[in-house]
């Protein structure tokens, strides 16, 4: 009965917290209600028994990109109002799209129940389970190549993000660390002979 | 228990909010990328319910490289907007039609 009563309201907490994220005014209140998404999420995924992957969303969502995105929209000065304006008139196509969607999950999930997938229980996980074993069983084994390669593809992205931001900076005085180097003694000083001057 | 109905009609209302989203805010590109971050939560959502119920591990392997596709996604795409306002001054989707020929 808890589980179940624990659900509904992480859910009500998260459909909420995502009709803020794109009905919020302020960009800033959308990346913090995406937040709170991402941790209702994640305590779900918990009661899902996705240990791993739930604190994972925690860590690298809510951790990383989501501290990302709030950088940038604090960063761009934008203005909203122009952004927002024109826009009232898909209000109809979207609630049309978005109730399309709902009506055919709907559809599927609760009238047609999954063809009876949706009937029984989730079946008992043995007593000594562990959630991230398992997953990194799996991922080391079956999905070593497949790892390696969304290793290379985060290379690639951190690589690229750095590339495309970075900035050379026009009239900076950088020191020329070659021609410091080959500088040599004749070249900078002067000796110069001259007769010792009379005492007056 | 929670039942995997409930766990899918989340997933779902989720999903269409976050393409409703998409509708609402055309003009801001920020807001365009939290709703595909939504959508894909909404998408790894599914994932985990099925792998928890159908007792299959690999629906959980997805989640993760999803997350990690997401994340990259994430990291270029705001480089390019943060390169966009640089040049532009400006994250309206309608200005960006340079190259629209």
């Amino acid at each position: 009965m808890f589980p179940t009563l624990l659900f509904v309201v992480l859910s009500a907490i998260l459909v909420g917290a995502a009709l803020g994220v794109i009905l919020a005014r302020n960009p800033v209140h959308s990346v913090l209600l995406l937040v709170l998404c991402f941790f209702t999420s994640a305590v779900l995924w918990l009661m899902l028994d996705a240990e791993f992957l739930g604190i994972v969303l925690v860590l690298v969502y809510v951790g990383a990109v989501m501290v990302l995105f709030l950088f940038v929209v604090m960063m761009l000065d934008i203005n909203i109002e122009e952004l927002r304006r024109g826009l009232a008139g898909f209000w109809p196509l979207a609630l049309a799209v978005a109730g399309f969607i709902v009506f055919a999950m709907v559809n599927v999930i609760v009238v047609r129940k999954l063809g009876g997938a949706t009937a029984g229980a989730a079946p008992p996980l043995p007593g000594d389970y562990s959630n991230t074993r398992t997953l990194g069983t799996a991922l080391f084994t079956r999905y070593a190549y497949p790892a390696e390669v969304a290793a290379v593809i985060l290379l690639v992205a951190s690589v690229a993000a750095i590339v495309l931001t970075l900035r050379q900076r026009r009239g900076g005085k950088p020191q020329d660390i070659a021609a410091q180097v080959a500088v040599r003694a004749r070249d900078r000083v002067r000796l110069v002979k001259m007769a010792s001057g009379k005492r007056t | 228990m929670i039942s995997l109905t409930y766990v899918l009609a989340v997933s779902g209302i989720l999903f269409a909010i976050s393409v409703a989203g998409i509708f609402l805010n055309r003009k801001n590109i920020i807001v365009l990328l939290m709703c595909i971050e939504l959508m894909l939560l909404a998408v790894n959502f599914n994932f985990i319910a099925f792998s928890r119920f159908l007792g299959d591990i690999n629906g959980q392997i997805f989640v993760f490289f999803i997350l990690t596709v997401a994340a990259a996604e994430a990291a270029i795409g705001l480089a390019i907007l943060v390169v966009l306002f640089r040049e532009r001054r400006s994250i309206n989707v309608e200005d960006l039609d340079t190259l629209q020929g």
